[in-house]
């Protein structure tokens, strides 16, 4: 899950961490109040789920009250790679000295909470480690012991001579620390974290994942959520009991296991179709949760054809049958269903399903071949 | 031989008086697993038929020599088994719950490591040497036993190419489902050295997914340590970038953990790359000619 730099900012100010005077606004004249209240120059930044909004003008400087309601004019309403700007963060402009960045995530491969550092702020991480990896200091953290005083100073070190600025950047590197660790976030960012003209620390940026895992012990996370409308649609589909993402494509699909589902839309693509979405419907083929992922199925109106992959395992394929034709009886969706059984009493299955008006597929190719076949 | 778990294994269930306990200790215990003790606080002096219920690990360990354990517990609670299977006296930890915390896995793990505990999971259908054992919620059925190794980090999907395998003749030594979170305790490296070592195995088919760069990592171990033949396929050629495919550890982040990359490394070792699953055994029976 993922929030708004302004709601990890806020975040990050429950903690002490500095971050520069600013409002959150929806309208011009919020922006022009804004200003007014910070009354200084402001930056004009808008709040949407997406990396590079200053490249798509969506960070505006503005040094008086005119060019402060001109920013939010152009800002808000702004569609910025698909999604439309409802909000800006209106902050005090910061005169930068310097630009650092410091970050933690999960560590895949150390299996360890991992804080990164570098004096190459203000660039996408990812481009500094492609190009100068020698330049982020790393340490792995064992959340047991946490991000330890002496370590905390030794990394603080790697980026600052002046013992005041360390002192300052080890309050912050801490505080950073115990904000990721408590709200169980997958990456906590400060980029850049700037040095002042009058060498005081601040956040001018903030960016804050979490994992999905977690939730359930943060409602006050939980809470922030903003999705998008596709969004919803995959929170219904998780409170269902299971996972869908919708793209673009013709191909309806509906498959037992992630890996299994996303096989079967990568075989449709090598085929020359194009899957409508993912879809992973778990373990438990009951008529109803079929019925369900139909319904959010159907419901994008760009799908023409349904294919159903289903692996019967401890649940027997003539079971999932006869749940699909019952589920087919339920709801009519009025459109060609391909259906491919395999596993524990396929045989079975696939008779169960010659006898209903689904059609029926023995291997993963047929199904998608068939599905692509029908939608001529 | 076989990896990990053998006709000699002594297993232990956690969690074996729930609703999903009770069903995988039956279909475990019938496929022939050595089940000797259940996990379950304040169910002490009970038994499932016929299997002596524990209030703790410690207790269940020292009374029945169990050496491996198997977790049916939900997610909120599955560390805290973990930690305790571990503390137990348990060798090996199979983890099959879904939605772990990763902060809690990445405690949890470094807890065993000052054990020596081996962890597959979490999030992971469990593992099985076919004819042996089976410790998971794996179809016995599909499985034949022979001298292909697999590892995969899918659940269905590794069913789907098992199917593949047995259907063309060709057995499978052990076959592990490894989990789909990011941070998962037995990875590709650890477990293909295994295989490496294991005289009942003849090739290794690796089964991987967008997310991370294990898949690349293991590339680089192939090939400076391994003489036998390794397959792959990769699951997520299609998938768009930033969005989570179901499994935790299933998304493409800031352009990296692509199923392209994935599959550029294993090709640029020798590690041929089905472009479908029912082609999986015809690239093995191709590489032991």
């Amino acid at each position: 899950m993922k929030i708004q730099e302004h709601q990890a900012k806020e975040l990050f100010a429950g903690y002490g961490i500095p971050i520069p005077a600013g409002k959150v606004c929806y309208t011009v004249d919020e922006v022009r109040q804004a200003y007014l209240d910070i009354d200084a120059p402001v930056a004009v930044k808008a709040q949407v789920l997406v990396g590079g909004r200053g490249k798509a003008g969506g960070v505006k400087l503005a040094q008086n009250l005119e060019e402060a309601v001109a920013a939010g004019e152009a800002i808000l309403g702004m569609d910025i790679k698909g999604l439309t700007v409802e909000k800006v963060l209106v902050g005090k402009a910061i005169d930068i000295a310097s630009e650092y960045y410091i970050g933690f995530t999960n560590d895949r491969n150390n299996k360890s909470v991992v804080m990164m550092a570098s004096s190459e702020g203000g660039i996408e991480i990812e481009v500094v480690a492609k190009n100068a990896p020698e330049k982020i200091h790393k340490l792995n953290i064992n959340p047991a012991y946490g991000l330890l005083d002496f370590q905390a100073r030794e990394m603080a070190l790697k980026l600052f001579d002046d013992m005041k600025i360390v002192r300052q950047a080890v309050d912050i590197f801490k505080k950073l620390y115990r904000c990721y660790i408590d709200t169980d976030s997958s990456l906590t960012e400060i980029n850049p974290l700037v040095l002042t003209a009058d060498n005081n620390l601040t956040a001018l940026d903030a960016k804050m994942n979490f994992d999905d895992n977690a939730l359930y012990r943060h409602p006050e996370i939980d809470k922030l959520r903003e999705p998008t409308d596709d969004e919803k649609k995959e929170l219904d589909a998780k409170s269902k009991g299971f996972s869908y993402i919708k793209l673009d494509g013709d191909i309806g699909c509906m498959i037992n296991g992630a890996g299994l589902a996303m096989a079967t839309m990568d075989l449709i693509k090598m085929y020359g179709g194009n899957p409508a979405n993912f879809l992973d419907i778990g373990g438990s083929s009951s008529p109803q949760k079929v019925i369900d992922a139909m319904n959010i199925l159907v419901s994008d109106k760009n799908v023409k054809v349904v294919m159903i992959n289903i692996f019967g395992g401890i649940t027997r394929c003539d079971d999932v049958a006869n749940g699909l034709v019952e589920a087919m009886k339920q709801i009519d969706i009025g459109l060609p269903v391909v259906v491919r059984l395999t596993g524990t009493n396929a045989a079975e299955g696939h008779e169960i399903l010659q006898n209903s008006d689904l059609i029926a597929a023995t291997s993963m190719s047929e199904a998608a071949k068939k599905a692509i076949s029908l939608i001529q | 031989m076989s990896i990990l778990i053998d006709e000699k294994t002594k297993l232990l269930v956690q969690g074996i008086t729930g609703r999903d306990g009770k069903f995988h200790t039956l279909k475990m215990k019938e496929y022939g697993t050595n089940i000797v003790a259940g996990v379950s606080p304040g169910k002490e002096g009970q038994n499932v038929e016929g299997i002596p219920v524990f209030n703790t690990v410690e207790k269940a360990v020292s009374e029945t020599g169990a050496d491996v354990s198997i977790i049916f517990v939900p997610a909120k609670f599955a560390v805290d088994a973990i930690f305790e299977a571990s503390a137990g006296g348990v060798k090996l930890v199979v983890a099959i719950s879904e939605g772990v915390p990763t902060l809690d896995m990445i405690k949890a793990i470094k807890f065993m490591k000052r054990y020596g505990t081996k962890l597959i999971g979490p999030n992971s259908p469990g593992l099985i040497s076919p004819g042996k054992s089976q410790v998971g919620i794996l179809p016995g059925n599909i499985f034949k036993q022979g001298g292909v190794g697999l590892i995969s980090r899918s659940g269905t999907l590794t069913y789907e190419i098992v199917g593949q395998l047995t259907g063309a003749g060709l057995g499978q030594s052990t076959c592990l489902g490894i989990g789909g979170d990011p941070i998962i305790g037995l990875h590709f490296i650890e477990l293909l050295e295994m295989f490496e070592n294991d005289p009942d195995t003849e090739a290794v088919t690796l089964i991987g997914e967008i997310g991370g760069d294990a898949e690349e990592h293991a590339a680089e171990y192939i090939k400076n340590n391994m003489t036998k033949p390794v397959v792959s396929f990769i699951a997520g050629q299609t998938a768009p970038p930033g969005k989570r495919m179901g499994h935790a550890g299933a998304i493409i982040s800031s352009g990296s953990g692509t199923a392209a990359e994935k599959i550029e490394a294993f090709e640029k070792v020798g590690v041929p790359v089905a472009k479908e699953p029912s082609e999986i055994p015809v690239l093995i029976k191709e590489k032991l000619k």
